[in-house]
């Protein structure tokens, strides 16, 4: 099955290279709410059948950027489309499936409850019975919410943006609060529904989220799209490296490195973070004869992500 | 860059009456399935004005002290009538409202084509049905052991007005709604609803509290309710009955307007 799935995932990717149609952007959009810039002339497209992960901390703007392509909040400035409407509209919003971050949910309705209610907003809505199955609720639906557990709560809503068969889905952080094994239950069904043709935008704060979901990777922060590209690409622009050694330099002395990010205390030794590992290496080798343990790998996409938001935190 | 889209929403697209309809119906059933199994809802608000009619009304009736020219039994079924149906609207609008506004279920079903007005009806329609639930189970107590006599069409009239009256409070519920927060819904309400009841002659009949209370409760609407209740079954202070359903309508306007309000309020916080 899941083999299945990524040989249809790997097929899109192929197929739609550049060449998706634009089906919903934010156009130089801003956001204020009050004093608080939440959005600041973010440009933003989703192309069809395109799984985009908008990557970013607390804070930077990613459920705002939800709700303006939700029509639940009005950009300050510039302009938000979907599908060449105003998803205010109820035409629009018929084609929208979103699942938000939502404190309580009435617990005292059964899950296919839940769904039946939901699915009469639509025009066209799935079959229950299909609704159940891709979201994996078929032995829980006649619990009541109240009843379910964290990752079947999450699974519901999940439902509730699958059944009206929407062509695009708002996925504002998912996964936030799962164990491990409900976090993969759930990527595993937003995989499927790609694989049937749905395009999906999900935001995280979680990097591996967006590492094994995503075609595309919009890093925001503070407001502001920081970074864009495939997984691989937001790694290699950052060129992070990671190296391990023990050393007799003082750790002042190899902060001052030129290239270096970030120097930590490792147990024995140093922990560096720098752009590239060779000029760092080369000048501790001169410096300390006696460097030994040298460990050199390539930072994942957590350091990618810490290393972009941190240089522009310091920036401003 | 700029591909342009593929698909366009048809503009012309008006969702079928009969879906519509559909909507209306369900998210009207939810709501009241949804409020049935919620104890806190279900069993207060039915019980709360039984118990205090069965003590008031028959217990501690003494057969031989007519109030406002009919028997305590019969005075009182308009009276905790009025105050159940109070209950019943005001609980049934503002605690939800206030919940789901607050904790963002509101929000999810806001991104969802959902007609707006329908989450609105449902609400209203929870208040009315649970309010004629209570004014029927307050006749058939009255009827069956308070020896209570009223024809079958007075029967129909005092449930049919109580029931009507229920729509002032569920619009103020949907005003107060708007206005609190999810935890401090219910102590609000009450702090309303009870000195309101009160003073509106609902617990002690009108004629028995201090004049200038009795001057009060022109004001209020509860009053005005359970006059036009009470003046089926032939008591109360024989006002024109106009006068009461003035009352009733200008505060279900007032109300609407102020929860009106909310709503833009809220759109412009959080959809402005």
């Amino acid at each position: 099955m899941i083999a299945v799935v990524e040989e249809t995932q790997e097929l899109r990717k192929q197929g739609s290279g550049n060449g998706g149609a634009v089906i919903a952007s934010l156009r130089r959009a801003s956001k204020n709410y009050g004093a608080v810039q939440a959005l600041r002339q973010v440009d933003f497209t989703i192309r069809a059948g395109e799984l985009v992960a908008l990557l970013g901390p607390n804070g930077a703007g990613k459920t705002t950027a939800v709700k303006l392509f939700l029509g639940l909040a009005k950009p300050t400035t510039g302009t938000v489309g979907v599908f060449g409407g105003n998803p205010i509209y109820a035409e629009v919003r018929t084609r929208i499936g979103a699942m938000l971050q939502v404190a309580k949910v009435p617990e005292t309705l059964r899950v296919r409850e839940h769904i039946d209610l939901f699915s009469s907003y639509y025009p066209r809505p799935l079959p229950i019975d299909e609704i159940l199955t891709l979201a994996g609720l078929q032995e829980i639906k006649d619990r009541e919410f109240g009843e379910l557990s964290g990752g079947q709560r999450q699974r519901v809503l999940f439902a509730l943006a699958l059944c009206g068969d929407p062509d695009i889905l708002f996925l504002d952080e998912p996964t936030v609060g799962l164990d491990v094994e409900s976090r993969r239950v759930l990527w595993e069904e937003i995989r499927r529904l790609v694989a049937r043709g749905k395009t999906v935008l999900l935001t995280t704060h979680y990097l591996e989220e967006a590492d094994a979901l995503a075609d595309r990777v919009v890093v925001i922060n503070r407001g502001e799209i920081i970074a864009e590209g495939t997984p691989a690409e937001i790694k290699a622009s950052t060129a992070g490296r990671r190296i391990r050694c023990v050393t007799s330099l003082d750790i002042e002395t190899v902060r001052g490195l030129p290239g270096v990010i970030e120097v930590r205390r490792d147990r024995a030794g140093l922990e560096i973070r720098a752009g590239s590992a060779e000029p760092i290496l080369r000048e501790l080798l001169i410096r300390d004869a006696g460097i030994s343990n040298i460990e050199v790998t390539s930072a994942g996409l957590e350091e990618a992500f810490l290393a972009l938001t941190g240089t522009n935190n310091d920036a401003t | 860059m700029a591909t342009a889209p593929i698909t366009l929403v048809d503009n012309s697209w008006v969702r079928p009456l009969s879906q519509t309809l559909t909507i209306y119906f369900k998210e009207a059933k939810y709501e009241f399935l949804t409020r049935l199994r919620l104890r806190a809802y279900s069993i207060s608000t039915i019980t709360f004005p039984l118990m205090f009619y069965v003590l008031f009304g028959l217990v501690l009736n003494q057969k031989d002290a007519p109030v406002g020219g009919v028997g305590i039994a019969t005075y009182l079924i308009p009276s905790y009538g009025t105050f159940g149906v109070m209950g019943a609207s005001l609980f049934g609008t503002a605690s939800g409202l206030a919940a789901e506004r607050g904790l963002g279920w509101l929000q999810v079903k806001r991104a969802s084509p959902m007609p707006p007005f329908a989450y609105f009806m449902a609400k209203v329609a929870l208040g009315m049905t649970f309010s004629c639930v209570v004014a029927t189970l307050l006749l058939l107590l009255g009827v069956t052991f308070g020896g209570v006599h009223l024809s079958v069409l007075g029967a129909t009239k005092l449930v049919a007005i109580l029931v009507a009256g229920s729509l002032p409070f569920c619009a103020m519920g949907l005003a107060i709604g708007y206005f609190v927060g999810p935890n401090s819904a219910v102590a609000t309400i009450n702090l309303i609803y009870l000195p309101l009841s009160f003073c509106s002659g609902l617990w002690v009949p009108i004629m028995f509290l201090p004049k200038f209370m009795q001057q009060i409760a022109h004001f209020l609407p509860p009053y005005h309710l359970a006059q036009l209740a009470l003046s089926v079954v032939g008591a109360g202070q024989h006002e024109s009955n106009w006068i009461h359903w003035e009352a009733l309508i200008g505060f279900s306007l007032i109300c609407l307007g102020v929860a009106r309000l909310g709503f833009h309020r809220d759109e412009g916080k959080t959809y402005g």
